[in-house]
């Protein structure tokens, strides 16, 4: 048996949009096949069609060398296919033997018999070198041990074909290095594994072979070992791509954004900002650098009015911001990218046309008397998501829930970015997306720097921090710790910085 | 064309059809196992409901309150809201017409849209209560509905025995003036043409004006798109600057006047307003408009047709009694048979798959034959 898996030629369409172009993919026995593409390639569609949940117009599919016609999970796990889904799937609390046998319960004597799975789950465990406790409740455990739940719910289901989709996107350096190995365990017992993600270094360090795609078309299958990480880049985006973020210098002016004494108090009520300083000019990127945790989140909402502020003030172009309701700081001038796309950012189940006049519905053109004006919205949608790229399926009717990641955070940054406000937010832009899409996001905040506004970037990417920004301001406990030139300092100065080290050289306080 | 969407929409529809159908087989079998012949029986309701004109008459009156307290539901849901309220918001705007229609006297066309006016507003100050705490103080909405649909039923209770109590029968109101009806010259005479002898009357027209006001609220203007976000996103709609408590009161109250309308339309039809004895009689439109929003899926359009489907069933329920001896309360069973399915759609759901799932066994027999 060459291939357990052979999607041969599988075309889907959505209305006039081909979101898969007579894709293949071949699937060896015992091989981590990596597929690769940018966010709304139509990766997510390709293994939809295999999962069941969508029926292909077009080529078949074979499992084991048995053409299948696969019209639901059901089936797709009947024939051994699990997937590792990038948003758990899992109940927070239950323990991880319930969840595991959640839907195919062993009952003995009308009683579930957690017993007996709870040992089976343990040997699985075992034999995969998962380290999951099969007792222990969901709530209790860190994200990397949910996705090895995960991982053994599809065992436990005799999974013999396993898609990860987007594993590492939640994961921290370590857990993603020990996901690698529990990756290398499962094709070394038999499994098979299909890696959809858009890291070009996992692919490198894990994958036999790549399938890549573009635009809903197949590219080409490559032997991993044979290639470099710019040509896949290259294959996947269909340009060479920069991995230096390509800018000129800042010509920095006046104080936009004035912060002093700031404090504010997180849900639990500790001051996780404390007594904070800080100003962004415009005409410059200012990056914060920081461990999560440590005041950026609280930080942001206390500028975008999330969230009350105990004592200090902020200032906007002169203005006092602190007791401002948040469309008024709106009107004012911030632009705001949030950091939690689905959150904040979009209203999932409105339409793409609806989420793109969020912040400015109620203004003409697009209401007049407390009317909404279809046309203007449909209109201003349209252009901006031209200008900025922003792909799905059923153009701006489609619901922001239907887009892929990269489209819907493309669709918030045209939203604000539009808006020409004097200072713009961008609170983790890139978390998740493809290197195309990263590289569009930094151009777009370095043509609003070049605009002559202040952005202040909020990254836990210390290379997107380093790359992007032109200041770079250290946050530690709530605090400023220092503000430092991007380009006279580097990752180790940062890192030390960042967890609580005293700087010594000659930076400049604030 | 689009497969999926097609497919969802197909199956939107699809859910309430199959419920519709279920709940009728399910009564044809309670009916059946009582000894009576059930098509007999469905034959009685039917004639009941559109038998004649007078039936229709009846049918399409009846079907005016549910509409209201329908879309006195639906608003609400649509900003992520259960408002259980409606039957107190119902007495409520039906006692401040009753009572406009005793103490002012006015011609009839300003005594008719005074009463309605007023009804509304009084199930509009009902609703906002409860909208108020819940946006304050984060007090659920159902809680405090519930409680205050008690508050309602004995406050309009005393109401009627202190201040408008009528001299010959203590269980109603005194008698209104008569400017207030909801006769209008020329409608009236038509209707009375097309339908004559039943209790049909302008309020129909009315409650179709709501439905279309309601969708065009919810779907045209700006605050029905905040209304919309409040409600799929509260966090995405307080980024993006919109007030989201003072949606949640508003939502409660234009709610709640839905109701008002609904109980001086329907108070004012029957000239008085009854002393109940509990969450009954009236009140239970109240409750039918939860079954109306659910089965219309919180739309205009969707709450119109299903009250007029539970509105044709109660109008037939008597006539089934009368002709097929089958008791009324069958029809009170299938309607809430038919909410039961609605609601568990997914049960359906997995009735629409079952031509899948009959290829998965098909599929794992092939499987196990391959492996063999």
């Amino acid at each position: 048996m060459e291939y357990v898996i052979e999607m041969l030629d599988i075309r889907k369409e959505f209305g006039g949009f081909v979101a898969n172009d007579d894709i293949t993919l071949q699937l060896r026995p015992q091989e981590i096949h990596a597929l690769l593409g940018e966010n709304g390639a139509g990766k997510s569609t390709l293994m939809s069609v295999l999962f069941g949940l969508y029926s292909p117009d077009g080529g078949e599919i074979r499992v084991r060398g048995e053409k299948v016609n696969i019209t639901n999970p059901n089936l797709a796990n009947e024939l051994g296919i699990g997937m590792v889904h990038q948003h758990f799937k899992l109940i927070h609390n239950f323990t991880v033997t319930e969840n595991i046998i959640l839907g195919m319960e062993k009952t003995k004597k009308g009683q579930i018999d957690l017993k007996s799975a709870a040992q089976e789950i343990a040997a699985l465990s075992e034999k995969y070198n998962l380290n999951v406790d099969p007792n222990a409740k969901i709530e209790d455990i860190s994200v990397g041990m949910q996705q090895r739940v995960e991982i053994l719910k599809m065992l436990y289901r005799h999974a013999e074909i396993l898609i990860f989709d987007e594993p590492t996107a939640v994961l921290t350096p370590q857990e993603i290095e020990e996901l690698m190995q529990i990756m290398k365990r499962l094709v070394a017992e038999g499994k098979s594994i299909i890696l959809i993600t858009h890291k070009l270094a996992e692919i490198k360090e894990v994958a036999d072979r790549c399938t890549v795609i573009r635009r809903g078309k197949y590219i080409d299958t490559v032997n991993v070992g044979e290639v470099n990480e710019n040509e896949l880049a290259a294959l996947m985006v269909g340009r060479e791509v920069s991995f230096v973020v390509d800018k000129g210098p800042a010509t920095p002016g006046a104080d936009v954004l004035k912060i002093e004494h700031l404090t504010v108090k997180d849900s639990r009520g500790l001051k996780v900002v404390n007594d904070l300083k800080l100003s962004v000019r415009e005409g410059e990127i200012l990056g914060i650098a920081g461990i999560d945790g440590n005041g950026q989140e609280e930080l942001v909402e206390a500028i975008a009015g999330l969230r009350k502020i105990e004592s200090g003030k902020i200032e906007l172009l002169g203005t006092d911001l602190t007791k401002m309701p948040i469309r008024k700081r709106t009107q004012t001038g911030i632009g705001h990218i949030p950091a939690d796309r689905h959150k904040h950012g979009l209203v999932l189940d409105f339409l793409l046309s609806e989420n793109m006049v969020l912040q400015n519905y109620y203004e003409a053109p697009y209401s007049k008397t407390g009317i909404l004006n279809q046309k203007a919205i449909t209109d201003y949608s349209e252009r901006l998501t031209a200008e900025f790229d922003v792909r799905s399926a059923h153009g701006i009717k489609s619901s922001a829930r239907s887009m892929s990641g990269g489209n819907q955070q493309k669709a918030i940054i045209a939203r604000e970015v539009d808006r020409s406000p004097k200072f713009l937010i961008a609170s983790q832009p890139t978390r998740g997306l493809d290197v195309g899409a990263i590289e569009f996001i930094h151009s777009k905040l370095i043509e609003e720097r070049d605009k002559n506004r202040a952005v202040l970037l909020i990254s836990f990417e210390l290379d997107e921090v380093l790359n992007v920004s032109d200041r770079i301001a250290v946050i530690c406990e709530g605090k400023i710790v220092a503000v430092l030139d991007a380009d006279k300092t580097n990752e180790k100065e940062l890192g030390y910085l960042m967890a609580g080290g005293k700087y010594e050289g000659g930076m400049t306080h604030e | 064309m689009n497969k999926k969407l097609a497919n969802f929409n197909w199956r939107k529809i699809l859910i309430p059809i199959f419920s519709i159908i279920s709940a009728f087989i399910i009564g044809a079998i309670i009916i059946a196992a009582s000894g009576k012949n059930p098509l007999d029986a469905f034959s009685a309701l039917f004639s009941g409901i559109f038998g004649n004109t007078y039936y229709i008459g009846e049918w399409l009156f009846r079907s005016v309150p549910i509409i209201l307290t329908g879309l006195a539901v639906a608003f609400a849901f649509r900003t992520g809201l259960f408002n259980i309220g409606a039957p107190g918001q119902l007495a409520m705007g039906g006692l401040t017409a009753v009572v406009i229609g005793i103490f002012v006297q006015l011609p009839w066309f300003f005594h008719m849209p005074l009463m309605i006016i007023g009804g509304g507003l009084a199930g509009f100050l009902w609703g906002l209560i409860p909208g108020i705490l819940k946006a304050r103080y984060r007090v659920h909405e159902v809680v405090v509905s519930i409680m205050l649909n008690y508050t309602a039923l004995y406050f309009v209770n005393y109401a009627i025995l202190k201040f408008i109590p009528n001299p010959t029968n203590p269980a109603q109101s005194a008698a209104m003036q008569p400017s207030a009806t909801l006769n209008v010259p020329g409608i009236t005479e038509l209707v009375a043409a097309i339908f004559p002898n039943s209790r049909l009357n302008f309020g129909f027209l009315i409650a179709i004006a709501a439905c279309i006001i309601f969708a065009f609220i919810i779907n045209k203007t700006s605050f029905g798109y905040e209304l919309r976000a409040v409600g799929l996103n509260p966090s995405a709609a307080e980024y993006a600057g919109m007030k989201v408590n003072r949606n949640i009161a508003l939502s409660m109250a234009i709610a709640g006047a839905f109701a008002g309308i609904a109980g001086a339309i329907y108070m004012t039809s029957l000239g008085k307003i009854d002393v109940e004895q509990g969450l009954t009689g009236y009140y239970l439109l109240g409750f039918d408009g939860i079954a109306v929003a659910l089965l219309g899926n919180s739309t205009g359009v969707g709450v119109f047709l299903s009250a007029l489907l539970l509105g044709g069933l109660k109008a037939g329920a008597a006539s089934m009694q009368a002709f097929a001896q089958v008791p009324a309360e069958i029809v009170e069973i299938m309607s809430s048979l038919i909410l039961l399915f609605v609601a568990s759609g997914y049960f359906f759901e997995r009735i629409l798959d079952k031509r899948a799932i009959k290829k998965l066994h098909k599929i794992r027999q092939q499987k196990v034959e391959v492996s063999e």
